[in-house]
């Protein structure tokens, strides 16, 4: 630890300080002028106090932002002159985006499936085993953990090293080679490299549904699944026609969820192949178009599309949560 | 008071055990009737193998990246961590590599790290307070047009993070000109936050009984006091899932370091240089264990010792972004 590391340390963690004596003194402040505001109106002002750091922040940050990216996505690469629906004529023109675009569509028709089913599998196998809490843990700690660093780690599992030149430092190529198999290159090879990057969010998000899913299946009443045992339904049978149908609010949510989440992914494609190889997707397809090329429009226009493939989602699942807490 | 603060504060509970979308409550334990123990005894080996067979193979990965961080560079480069069986070695050589040495072309993760910690505080504590406040509001002073409202701040869960970068980035750097600094990473947190923790803190909060709101009010308390001395303390338990889990995102997130912290040592955070550094996989390879589990270690440590704040902020927030 050299001085300098330390000095850069105790200024950073200073500003940090001072930062949050800041944040409180202001909040602190408003609180208390609106407190101490004269008798008539004094309602109002005090609800204008509670209220307006979140309006003023979500106005500025959220509402002009996401207006003005629409208005963006109708112009030119930095926004000098509009040129109606080019962008859009550009998205659905260039191959390497309809490329972005079809990978989307199948991340998003794999990764939730998949995660639901490993997950509801799980849930189901350990809600009849022993150590199910720490069987549990090791599912669901993918989910703690950074995409970059999930990432990092399956680099290193699909690590490839030509044959000859030296050992395989990556598990799975090396149990190729044990089966006598050819190592393969599995991030760069198109089009299966897209499913090696699907495959680490399914091992991320099974045990979200594995988590969610379990609580359900413990809030199935005991005497249903009895009674259908007693009517000689056997294991499966009572599973798919008594457990099933009970947690069908869950699923919804579960699947619905993990699917925004899939379709926002930008991370992992980011840290392990770039977007390279005819991997991308159109989260990381935006940034690389903003920010990487300045292309300010059909980022933007990208984003548009993103939110268009969200919306239905969130509604329905908003929906859905609704109808449940009625039912609650 | 403090009965209906207890009891408040028991219902508030199990609502944050409750996940979404679950309409039943949790049986509490199953009663093991002598049939049922005889079936669990037919089908639970194979349940059993199923599920060990499952962990391990999802616990393999991390456990292998794990090995590798304590082996040797020449060996990480050489061949895979499962030699470690036959031939064992340990070292804390790479930690110490990417952690203290400093220069262009070295990791530098330990400024990372200071950077990372500096950013996730305040972003995790700015969003949950100003949060409570517009949810206290929401939930308990009558204004017209105050469900209108709320089902707006609601509705901006759906606007993807993308959709608000570029004219965010514009404002900071042109408006306010703090683009590439601690403040401006804080700011764009706070403000992806605010949408989720206001809709979750506003179910908890309207949740409080409306008696012991009503009591405090008899008692001359003003909307301020109320605030502070009975919904913030009785909030807490929401407050602390909610705040790990914002903490959490921030500390894991890449997208939002990558658009506003201007990406160096100055302010970039772990996630930003990681990226950085498995983009040049074949200069990094020895570097990158060690550098990943300095990332990934407090997470893990919030993960394994207040899993049932994580588990509940999880059930909650899992649908931000």
């Amino acid at each position: 630890m050299t001085s300098e590391f330390l000095t850069d340390m105790f200024s950073k963690f200073g500003l940090m300080i001072v930062g949050l004596v800041v944040f409180a003194a202001v909040v602190g402040l408003v609180l208390f002028l609106a407190d101490k505001a004269p008798k008539r109106g004094k309602d109002i002002v005090v609800l204008a106090a509670f209220l307006a750091p979140s309006f003023i922040l979500l106005g500025v940050g959220l509402v002009y932002p996401a207006i003005r990216t629409t208005l963006l996505s109708f112009q030119n690469r930095n926004s000098t002159e509009w040129v109606g629906l080019q962008n859009f004529e550009w998205m659905f023109s260039e191959p390497t985006i309809l490329t972005t675009l079809g990978n989307t569509l199948i991340w998003v028709a794999l990764v939730p499936t998949l995660s639901t089913i490993f997950g509801l599998a799980y849930a189901v196998f350990i809600d009849k085993s022993y150590g199910e809490k720490i069987l549990k843990s090791l599912v669901f700690m993918p989910m703690a953990i950074s995409f970059v660093g999930a990432g990092i780690i399956w680099r290193f599992m699909y690590e490839y090293r030509e044959v000859g030149f030296s050992e395989q430092i990556g598990l799975l190529n090396q149990i190729l080679v044990w089966l006598g198999q050819e190592p393969q290159q599995f991030l760069v090879n198109s089009p299966w490299n897209t499913f090696f990057l699907i495959n680490v969010m399914i091992w991320i998000q099974t045990g979200f549904a594995m988590v969610l899913l379990s609580a359900a299946i413990k809030g199935v009443p005991l005497e249903v699944i009895e009674a259908a045992r007693l009517d000689g339904a056997n294991a499966w049978q009572s599973f798919w026609n008594v457990t099933v149908p009970a947690i069908r609010g869950t699923l919804v949510v579960v699947i619905t969820t993990i699917s925004i989440a899939t379709l926002k992914v930008f991370d992992i494609v980011r840290a392990m192949t770039g977007g390279n190889f005819d991997t991308s997707v159109v989260a990381n397809e935006m940034y690389t178009q903003a920010f990487n090329r300045g292309e300010f429009g059909q980022g933007s226009a990208l984003a548009l599309v993103l939110f268009v493939m969200v919306l239905p989602i969130v509604v329905y699942n908003v929906r859905v949560m609704r109808q449940q807490k009625e039912i609650r | 008071m403090s009965d209906t603060t207890a009891s408040a504060e028991t219902t508030a509970e199990q609502k944050l055990d409750r996940p979404l979308g679950q309409k039943n409550v949790a049986r509490p334990s199953r009663p093991v009737g002598k049939a049922r123990r005889v079936k669990d005894r037919l089908t639970s080996p194979w349940a059993t193998a199923a599920a060990i067979t499952i962990a391990v193979l999802w616990t393999i990965p991390t456990f292998g990246l794990l090995v590798s961080s304590f082996r040797t560079p020449d060996e990480i480069r050489s061949n895979g961590w499962w030699n470690i069986f036959v031939s064992p070695s340990f070292t804390l050589e790479n930690y110490f590599e990417v952690l203290t040495v400093s220069g262009a072309s070295s990791a530098n993760l330990g400024q990372y790290f200071v950077n990372s910690l500096v950013i996730a505080i305040p972003a995790a504590l700015f969003p949950i307070a100003i949060a409570t406040m517009a949810a206290y509001a929401f939930a308990w002073m009558k204004f017209r047009g105050s469900g209108a409202l709320f089902v707006l701040v609601f509705a901006l869960q759906i606007v993807p993070l993308q959709m608000a970068l570029v004219p965010l980035l514009q404002i900071f750097s042109g408006v306010l000109g703090i683009s590439g600094t601690f403040p401006a990473v804080w700011i764009a947190h706070t403000i992806f936050g605010l949408p989720l923790c206001i809709f979750l803190l506003h179910n908890f909060i309207s949740e409080i009984p409306g008696e012991v709101i009503e009591a405090a009010r008899v008692d001359g308390a003003n909307q301020t006091q109320i605030f502070f001395r009975i919904v913030i303390p009785l909030a807490l338990p929401a407050l602390a899932s909610i705040g790990i889990f914002q903490f959490l995102w921030v500390w894991n997130d890449l997208l939002v370091a990558l658009v506003f912290s201007g990406g160096t040592a100055d302010v970039a955070p772990l996630t930003q240089r990681l990226a950085e550094l498995v983009g040049n996989f074949g200069r990094n390879t020895e570097r990158l264990p060690a550098a990943a589990f300095i990332s990934l270690v407090i997470p893990l440590i919030v993960f394994f010792s207040l899993q049932r704040y994580f588990v509940r902020g999880l059930l909650a927030g899992s649908t931000k972004g």
